[in-house]
């Protein structure tokens, strides 16, 4: 198996290329599909592969164009959606509500709709408050639907190519920040699971679920409370609808502690999801509270000066889990100070270096 | 001339359908058997009946809440569509849809989309498949003239132009939406030029006129099927019946009884009828042999409605992912 060391934009990219390859069916849609950004590079030097016909160039009409896509993969099609900023997904929530979702279906079966939707998450660089929402609970709500959270490179790309080879509609939503995470991706054609969750640390004393850019941050804070001997089942959820939770069940047979992180708001987020089921499924092996960690109940603004202490990060994570264990307050302070020196040097509003990877 | 008598047949027995259904909805001392919102369309039939004689098996339609006559005249199983009203599991999509999602795949009706305007861009799709794929068939969506009002029929006919389609938008204007006429929520303008702003070929015609129908659609078909892009053809017409349910609604007052009148004196089945009938193409004795052709056809399927299994709960489950 030959690998190469990539980020997880260029990972989602080669995923793309790859697909049109295997499949001609396989069509793309974006605004500024061949602009020299070329949806921040993840749908660059693509032409060769995909030829014009299969490369179509969006107008700004974002609900007509899923429409579309929707028709054409109702006739066969396998359509990839992108999407520079989640929010814009929201002008073609009508067609994917009530059209890709539903009409296999209402059709009793007769129509599959196998379209990619992908969708960027922004943050920092003062996106503000309709350039940085996640809004994954919102397509996560509708059956029908697949919604991913991809985070590495190489997962990202095996999952790329599962959902266009889905035959179903799937939304993945990518974080802008984790396009910069790197890591060994494997050559050719690769596929991921689309059920489960990645179990990314093994340990028995916390179950920690996160999901996108947050599983970086969880990842800090595990290496922290490592070092005060304590271990954590690190889970990245990638997939939340259908949403399976088993192995997290499994795990909290074993930690009986949980903690969630979402990357969007807390009220409503799947972490509530979550936790409302292993509380009704796994009641008696709890030993503490669960906790549920996310976005606060506003819109995120755009300054840098609002955002100290807004964003879930790996001191938060650290000193929750810390202190539910009752792990002594002094201890707790040198974690965290440790934690806080690593991106001493880094603005809040750009990804710190170091969570670039490799992974 | 043979053509003209084809459509007479179908727009009749669309319209003994619609009125079957509406007849036996609510039966005074009965239980009620067909239990989902109904929009007929009775007055309305003429367009769907010549516009479905120009297409092919191959050639893909979509229509909206009302879809009973485009699903009919391209050739949807009426038992079926019947069993679909009825809730029954024979139904054309087992009774998970009812009568605003009147499907028939395999004869070309794709889907049917009640939310406004919402299948317009899924034909436009099905025809970006057919120009990738170089297949001659063609796609259309019907809608109602509200259409006009939703962003989406802007976005698809400036994609399906940009991209010369091979698609037709058929615009049926009845001039209500619900109860609210088209004064009230457009400019007095010409429809045509909605499609003009999008550099797309465009026609109207009177809905109640075979002839004009039929001159109209020949051009717009045959311009969309040889290469020549999308078409826009809008179709002047008339709701005899309420927006949703069996029954005339004149008493409420938001349309005169006048220009219900007007309408229904100018039907175009009626206008058809004494056509054939004064071209020697029908009698009146073949005329009611035709019509107890069809109400024997129309007791059997409903008969076949009645008659057929409801689907299982534990079947609601099913087909929520492929």
């Amino acid at each position: 198996m030959t690998t190469k060391l990539i980020s997880t934009g260029m990972a989602i990219r080669d995923g793309i290329a790859e697909a049109g390859k295997h499949n001609n069916d396989v069509i793309l849609f974006a605004e500024g599909l061949n602009d020299p950004a070329a949806v921040y590079g993840t749908t660059k030097n693509l032409a060769e592969i995909y030829g014009s016909d299969r490369m179509i160039e969006m107008p700004i009409s974002e609900n007509g164009l899923c429409g579309v896509a929707i028709g054409a993969a109702m006739m066969g099609k396998r359509p990839v959606i992108s999407l520079h900023r989640v929010e814009f997904a929201l002008l073609a929530v009508e067609q994917i509500f009530n059209n890709a979702a539903k009409l296999h279906y209402i059709s009793n079966g007769q129509h599959r709709v196998p379209l990619v939707i992908r969708a960027i998450i922004g943050r920092g660089w003062g996106q503000g408050p309709e350039h940085s929402q996640s809004l994954e609970t919102l397509f996560s709500y509708i059956p029908g639907l697949k919604v991913l959270m991809p985070t590495f490179p190489n997962d990202a790309k095996g999952m790329i190519i599962s959902a266009i080879e889905d035959e179903n509609p799937v939304i993945i939503l990518e974080h802008r920040w984790c396009h910069y995470i790197t890591g060994e991706v494997e050559d050719g054609y690769i596929k991921s699971d689309l059920i489960h969750p990645a179990k990314i640390k093994d340990g028995n004393d916390f179950t920690l679920v996160a999901s996108s850019f947050m599983v970086i941050e969880a990842m800090q804070a595990c290496d922290q409370l490592h070092k005060l001997g304590i271990s954590i089942d690190l889970f990245d959820l990638r997939v939340l609808r259908p949403l399976n939770l088993g192995t997290i069940m499994d795990s909290i047979g074993k930690t009986g502690r949980l903690m969630t992180v979402d990357i969007g708001f807390k009220t409503l987020g799947i972490g509530a999801e979550i936790v409302s089921e292993v509380v009704a499924t796994k009641f008696t092996d709890l030993k503490s509270a669960p906790i549920r960690l996310g976005l606060p109940d506003h819109p995120l603004p755009s300054s840098v000066g609002y955002i100290d202490g807004l964003y879930v990060d790996s001191v938060k994570i650290f000193k929750s889990i810390a202190e539910t264990l009752g792990i002594a307050q002094s201890k707790i302070s040198v974690g965290i100070a440790s934690l806080r020196e690593r991106r001493a040097k880094v603005p809040l509003d750009i990804p710190d270096p170091s969570f670039k990877g490799p992974f | 001339m043979n053509n003209l008598l084809k459509i007479y047949k179908d727009s009749l027995r669309i319209r003994k359908v619609e009125q079957a259904i509406s007849d036996n909805y609510q039966v005074q001392g009965q239980p009620q058997l067909m239990r989902c919102p109904i929009h007929l369309s009775i007055g309305q039939e003429l367009l769907a009946a010549v516009f479905c004689s120009m297409l092919t098996v191959q050639d893909k339609l979509f229509s909206t809440h009302r879809c009973h006559a485009h699903y009919l005249a391209k050739g949807g199983s009426l038992e079926r569509m019947l069993a679909e009203i009825h809730g029954r599991a024979t139904g054309c999509i087992g009774g998970r849809g009812g009568s605003m999602h009147l499907t028939d795949v395999k004869v070309g009706m794709i889907a049917s989309v009640p939310i406004v305007a919402s299948a317009i861009p899924l034909a436009v799709g099905s025809a970006l498949t057919s120009l990738i794929d170089k297949q001659s068939d063609i796609s259309s969506a019907i809608f109602g003239e509200a259409c006009l009002e939703e962003g989406v029929t802007h976005e698809s006919m400036n994609f399906a132009s940009l991209k010369k389609l091979p698609v037709i938008f058929v615009c049926e204007n009845n001039m209500y939406s619900v109860y609210t006429n088209i004064s009230e929520r457009q400019p007095n303008r010409d429809l045509t030029l909605i499609g003009k702003a999008h550099d797309i070929q465009s026609f109207r015609c009177d809905g109640n006129s075979s002839d004009e129908l039929i001159d109209t659609f020949q051009e717009a078909v045959s311009m969309t099927r040889n290469g020549g892009g999308p078409t826009f053809v809008v179709v002047d017409t008339y709701r005899w019946l309420e927006h949703c349910g069996p029954s005339y609604d004149n008493h409420l007052g938001y349309r005169s009884e006048v220009e219900f009148l007007k309408w229904q004196k100018k039907d175009g089945l009626e206008q058809l009828l004494q056509k054939l009938i004064s071209s020697n193409i029908l009698t009146i004795e073949n005329q009611f042999l035709l019509e107890a052709e069809i109400n024997h056809e129309i007791a059997k399927a409903f008969e076949f409605a009645v008659n057929s299994p409801m689907p299982k709960p534990a079947d609601a489950s099913t087909h929520i992912y492929a």
